[in-house]
């Protein structure tokens, strides 16, 4: 510090304030702004990182999305889908496709964390796009349950069902369940839309409400059914069903008994 | 009879009869235990279904009751602050947040809402289990058609019940579920806008409609069933119960248990089993989460939304009608008339009217169909084993293929997801079998059962087979048949096949065109007819072949050798 | 009682049909044989199944104890998972109290009480000789009391019973106001504001990038008198396209802004919210019964039952950059009603 202050009459010292001033001007503003575009890209890649990236690019992906990501009729160009979109889709286990379907599945993931990240970087090299969230937007505990209930039924219930257990889609299309999702999962599908599910940038939902979906999400999922076993979640189908099967089974059973000689 | 002579005359020496003395002197019960104490009722399995609906409904009235005392079916708004985390601070309606209340914060009042539900689906299953039993055996013929149309209205009225039972918590899936019926009622013409303003009090949703349904729910429905099951009951116990054709029984006697004590006992324990079924299932498995699906509000709904599985199957008809045939037609007509152009919209009035308008008239008029068609008006307390009526157990299960398959539909979006097929494709395919499928089902249950008359007779004629191969001393093979015994054989043979008829001409020797439709009828009836086997039948087959049968002689001569 | 001479065991067993004669039938073997069951011969039996009994019983009182048990010493503490824990032991302490004495009462019956089946004949529904009885009685009412001779008192009576009922019908009316036109507009009008569902904050062009969904509701509508009945009709889904892959026909040219559009969310089949937006096909999905609607042909239904498009809200952007109405929805949104032309 003493050093500083030695220096703080140096000529060219208003010049290094006016910076500095620019320079926090700058990163205030880019904060506020990224905060409206997606996350701060808080996680930072390495040029290494982007290099070992391509290369598992070219040799796993490049077949579909074409070289330098740039698409082929196999698949979608990826400029500009940022790393989020490649955390979801290859974190998740959908990508690299298996086969051609209505939409991607989920199956074991085929690329370790580190790989990942690698390909992530290598994909934001290509142009800018909603990049892997903060740990601390993460945080459900942070959220406010009730109001993510709200925007959840407002925003993703008539797809992903009331209770996160997944619906239909047209053609052969559907919305998972969300059950065993992990945070950073849900949170990029929410910034990227992955496959035919909206984008829900933050300008519509801030991350603040993002948390909050989350954290709704996450309390639905740890306390499970006051009433036992939930059946699905899936509304009066599967209670038709369990009655029908179920409950009239042991009825027709105690009546079988009820009638029979006694030996 | 309780002039003092009377008094005097009858000196009870028992306890019991003290109590009996008391009680019929001052009311007069002893007559009524005359005539129901050593009654005789049947008993079978399939007849038990009619008590599973009678107590479930008692279980319904009884949680029912509980329930009331905390629900509060007004719509105005309000802040939950019950002890349900996710939903704490959220507006809603009365009504939902004291819904919440019972299920978090009354203690027990879960399990009673679990209780109540749970019943009030198996309540409608086993009224729909008990009708495809009285139809399936004929217990509908004469002298029980009256009790038929009965049992088919506390159907009818079960599904109200249901109905306004499940609108009433006023969570989205049930506000859902209203605005489906707004859309249904509003399709209907010239009064369907008025109708739907005098239900809602105004535009949908409303404050009025929960009160509505709930003295609908909880008196005028309830008060219709109980009389109906009075009416049932007491057509019952004049008629007697029917029973199963086979050795001892006839059209003019029943055979079963007297009332006092066994079957009095049976049922009155099998309240409790019923009950304590319905307990465990409470106890263990959710039903109607209305804490997953949050207040009603006009613009969110849940994929997956549906009724209850009775209402099921008019949702199902309602997703199956395409409203647009091509690109440039479709069922909303707009219709010119001389005052203005009007809107006719047949792609909502169709499916919500039309399958369970023929599905409830056809069950309503069958008695009398059946009895037009075979010209058969006696009595019939003896029932029918359904592979003897071919053709009635075939428009059974036409009925039943079709009803299920609107049923499927209306959980086409879940068939989807869960079968891995798109939901579309899913939509066509139900298209098709709900015209085809009833089709395919008829023919189907017709030719099962002829096989399985004929399957009868052989049985009767040449006894059952044992698996045994046996070699005779002159090289041939056989299968040993064990016979029957004369109980087992008079319940193969004792049935009635009738035949087709040609047209009767009336006294002037004309034969009229409904008599003509009606021999063609009767032809479509009975046309492939299995006959019972008999006495000389059974003595020519023992006669001739002589192989075939295990008779004492081969037995002898198997055991020789 | 008259066809019911068939069936009796002494003549022929069989039921008498046409063509079928009746004459060679088999004979009705009367019950089989009774058969002794294992606690009618062995004493041993008859005291395992009493003892039985009694511990279905005995089962029956704990399981009123745990329900007791589950009630007071089970105390609720906003947990779920203690919800859960009392809900399952009331459940079980009620379903063993049942079942303990109802399988009791039906093993009772079962082992210990006489198992011989009886017989009892069935009687007559009614005599014909009451019923011509019945007859003559109500043939004497009437007569007496004349209404068939006085044809203008019972024409009177008709009428005047047909008419009675009719104020009960009347008396509904006050049930809800007349339809009037409200069901033909809504909330929205020109230049107001489109805000997100349910906070009601205002939405600016720029936000809405490309495949994006917003849930839309008119500003001002949560002040509103009637929230729910105005929310109802008036709520707008609004989607930004590739504005090359919209095709708006003629006349709806400046209905949307730089490929934003906003669709009614109000299903045109029966009203459920068509929410379920596809942003890589463009369709629009109702999830109650599957009416899909195509983007691309102004909502235009390509499957399922909905016979009529999605009704389009006419938008622009204000000065300061907001996405605001031109005006109301041109036509009635949501399903088909009678006056609705």
């Amino acid at each position: 510090m003493k050093a500083l202050s030695q220096r703080r009459r140096h000529p060219l010292a208003a010049i290094a304030l006016l910076l500095m001033a620019l320079l926090m001007v700058g990163a205030i503003y880019s904060a506020a702004s990224s905060a409206n575009q997606a996350q701060a890209q808080t996680e930072s890649f390495s040029a290494n990182d982007a290099e070992e990236g391509e290369k598992l690019f070219a040799a796993n992906c490049a077949s579909c999305h074409g070289l330098g990501a740039s698409g082929s009729s196999a698949g979608p160009s990826l400029v500009g889908v940022g790393a989020a979109s490649v955390d979801f889709q290859v974190g998740s286990g959908r990508m690299p496709l298996q086969m051609d379907g209505p939409q991607a599945q989920v199956k074991p993931v085929q690329f370790t964390e580190e790989q990942t990240r690698q390909l992530a970087a290598y994909v934001a090299t290509l142009g800018a796009g909603p990049a892997i969230p903060d740990e601390e937007i993460l945080d459900a505990s942070e959220g406010d349950p009730a109001n993510g209930g709200e925007l959840f039924r407002v925003n993703c219930a008539m797809c992903h069902n009331a209770a996160a257990a997944g619906g239909a889609l047209t053609r052969g299309k559907f919305a998972p369940s969300l059950e065993g999702s992990s945070e950073k999962h849900i949170y990029e599908a929410m910034v990227t839309g992955p496959q035919n599910m909206p984008v829900f940038n933050d300008a519509n939902i801030s991350p603040e409400d993002k948390q909050d979906v989350i954290a709704f999400l996450k309390t639905i999922e740890e306390q499970g059914s006051p009433g036992g076993a939930d059946l699905g979640s899936l509304g009066p189908v599967s209670e038709g069903l369990f009655i029908w099967v179920a409950g009239l089974g042991v009825v027709i059973a105690f009546t079988v008994w009820l009638t029979s000689r006694s030996s | 009879m309780s002039s003092s002579t009377a008094i005097n005359a009858y000196q009870p020496k028992t306890r019991v009869g003290r109590v009996t003395n008391f009680v019929d002197s001052r009311v007069g019960g002893s007559g009524m235990v005359k005539e129901f104490g050593r009654k005789i009722f049947p008993d079978h399995w399939t007849f038990m279904f009619g008590e599973v609906a009678l107590y479930t409904f008692v279980i319904l009235l009884i949680s029912g009751t509980f329930l009331t005392f905390f629900f509060d079916p007004s719509m105005a708004e309000t802040h939950y602050e019950g002890s349900y985390l996710p939903l704490r601070g959220v507006e809603m309606s009365v009504a939902y947040a004291s819904s919440l209340d019972i299920s978090f914060d009354v203690r027990g009042g879960l399990f009673m809402r679990q209780v109540h539900h749970w019943s009030a689906l198996l309540f409608v299953a086993a009224n729909a289990v008990h009708m495809l039993r009285v139809f399936f055996t004929g217990a509908f013929r004469r002298p029980r058609e009256l009790n038929w149309v009965v049992g088919t209205t506390l159907l009818i009225m079960g599904l109200a019940a249901g109905f306004t039972g499940y609108s009433l918590p006023d969570d989205l899936l049930s506000g859902n579920g209203l605005r489906i019926i707004d859309g249904v009622v509003k399709s209907i013409p010239v009064i369907g806008t008025y109708i739907s303003f005098f239900l809602f009090g105004g535009e949908f949703p409303g404050t009025a409609i929960i009160g509505r349904l709930y003295v609908l729910h909880i008196l005028l429905i309830p008060a219709v069933i109980l009389l109906l099951i009075g009416i049932h009951l007491f057509m019952v116990v004049i008629h007697k119960h029917t029973q199963y054709p086979g050795p001892g029984r006839t059209n003019t006697n029943v055979v079963g248990y007297p009332v006092g004590p066994v079957y009095a006992a049976k049922a009155g324990g099998f309240f409790f089993i019923v009950f304590g079924i319905v307990a465990a299932i409470s106890a263990a498995f959710t039903i109607n989460p209305i804490w997953n699906y949050g207040p009603y509000d006009p613009s969110p709904v849940s994929a997956g939304t549906q009724p209850d599985w009775y209402i099921g199957w008019v949702d199902g008809a309602l997703r199956l009608m395409p409203g647009t045939v091509g690109s440039n037609w479709d069922f909303e007509w707009n219709i010119p008339f001389p005052w203005g152009v009007n809107t006719l919209s047949l792609n909502v009035l169709f499916p919500a009217l039309v399958p369970a308008g023929i599905v409830f008239t056809l069950m309503l008029a069958w008695p009398w169909i059946e009895s037009w068609v075979t010209k058969d008006k006696r009595e019939h307390h003896l029932l029918d084993r359904p592979r003897n009526a071919p053709t009635r157990t075939a428009v059974g299960v036409a009925g039943v293929v079709f009803y299920c398959v609107m049923w499927a539909a209306a959980s086409s979006d879940l068939i989807a997801t869960h079968f891995l097929v798109s939901l579309n494709d899913v939509t066509y395919w139900l298209r098709i079998l709900v015209i085809v499928g009833p089709v395919i089902g008829f023919m189907i249950a017709r030719r099962v059962a002829l096989a399985l008359q004929r399957k009868d007779r052989e049985i009767a004629l040449h006894g059952r087979e044992t698996g045994r191969i046996v070699r005779l001393p002159h090289g041939e093979f056989i299968e040993v048949h064990e016979p029957v015994d004369e109980y087992k054989r008079y319940q193969l043979v004792s049935f009635e096949s009738p035949e087709a008829y040609a047209p009767v001409a009336d006294g002037n020797g004309h034969v009229s065109r409904s008599e003509k439709l009606r021999s063609r009828a009767s032809r479509f009836f009975f046309e492939d007819r299995v006959a019972p086997v008999t006495p000389s039948e059974l003595h020519a087959s023992h006669s001739g072949h002589h192989g075939e049968i295990a008779n004492t002689q081969d037995r002898e001569s198997i055991a020789s050798h | 009682m008259a066809d019911n001479s068939h069936g009796s065991p002494d003549t022929s067993v069989t039921v008498a049909t046409p063509g079928q004669g009746g004459v060679d039938t088999f004979t009705n073997p009367g019950l089989p044989p009774h058969r002794p069951r294992l606690a009618d011969t062995d004493p041993r039996a008859e005291k395992r199944a009493e003892r039985q009994v009694a511990l279905l019983f005995f089962i029956s009182v704990l399981g009123t104890l745990l329900f007791f048990f589950a009630y007071f010493f089970i105390p609720l503490n906003d947990t779920i998972e203690r919800l859960r824990l009392q809900n399952l032991a009331l459940g079980l302490g009620t379903a063993f109290a049942m079942l303990g004495i109802g399988v009791g009462i039906v093993h009772w019956a079962k082992t210990l009480m006489p198992d011989h089946e009886l017989t009892e004949e069935r009687h007559a529904v009614t005599d014909e000789k009451d019923r011509a009885e019945a007859e003559q009685i109500v043939g004497t009412i009437l007569d007496e009391s004349g209404i068939k001779r006085r044809p203008l008192i019972r024409n009177t009576l008709i009428g005047a019973a047909l008419l009675a009922p009719l104020p009960a019908i009347a008396i509904f009316r006050d049930l809800g106001p007349l339809p009037g036109d409200a069901l033909k507009h809504t909330f929205w009008d020109a230049g107001m504001r489109l805000t997100r569902d349910p906070s009601g904050t205002p939405i600016k062009a720029s936000d809405v990038t490309v495949g994006s969904a917003f849930h839309v509701i008119p500003e001002g509508l949560n002040e509103a008198e009637n929230k729910l009945e105005e929310k109802a009709k008036a709520v707008v889904l609004l989607m930004r396209l590739d504005p090359e892959s919209l095709n708006p026909s003629e006349g709806r040219e400046d209905w949307g802004y730089d490929g934003i559009v906003a669709y009614s969310k109000i299903c045109t089949h029966v009203g459920c919210p068509v929410a379920l937006y596809e942003q890589q096909t463009h369709h629009l999905l109702c999830p109650c019964h599957q009416s899909t609607f195509d983007l691309e042909q102004e909502c235009k239904v390509i499957f399922g039952p909905a016979a009529r498009p999605l009704p389009q809200l006419p938008i622009d952007v204000d000065d300061e950059g907001y996405l605001i109405a031109r005006s109301d929805f041109q036509e009635p949104v949501g399903p088909s009603f009678w006056e609705r032309g």
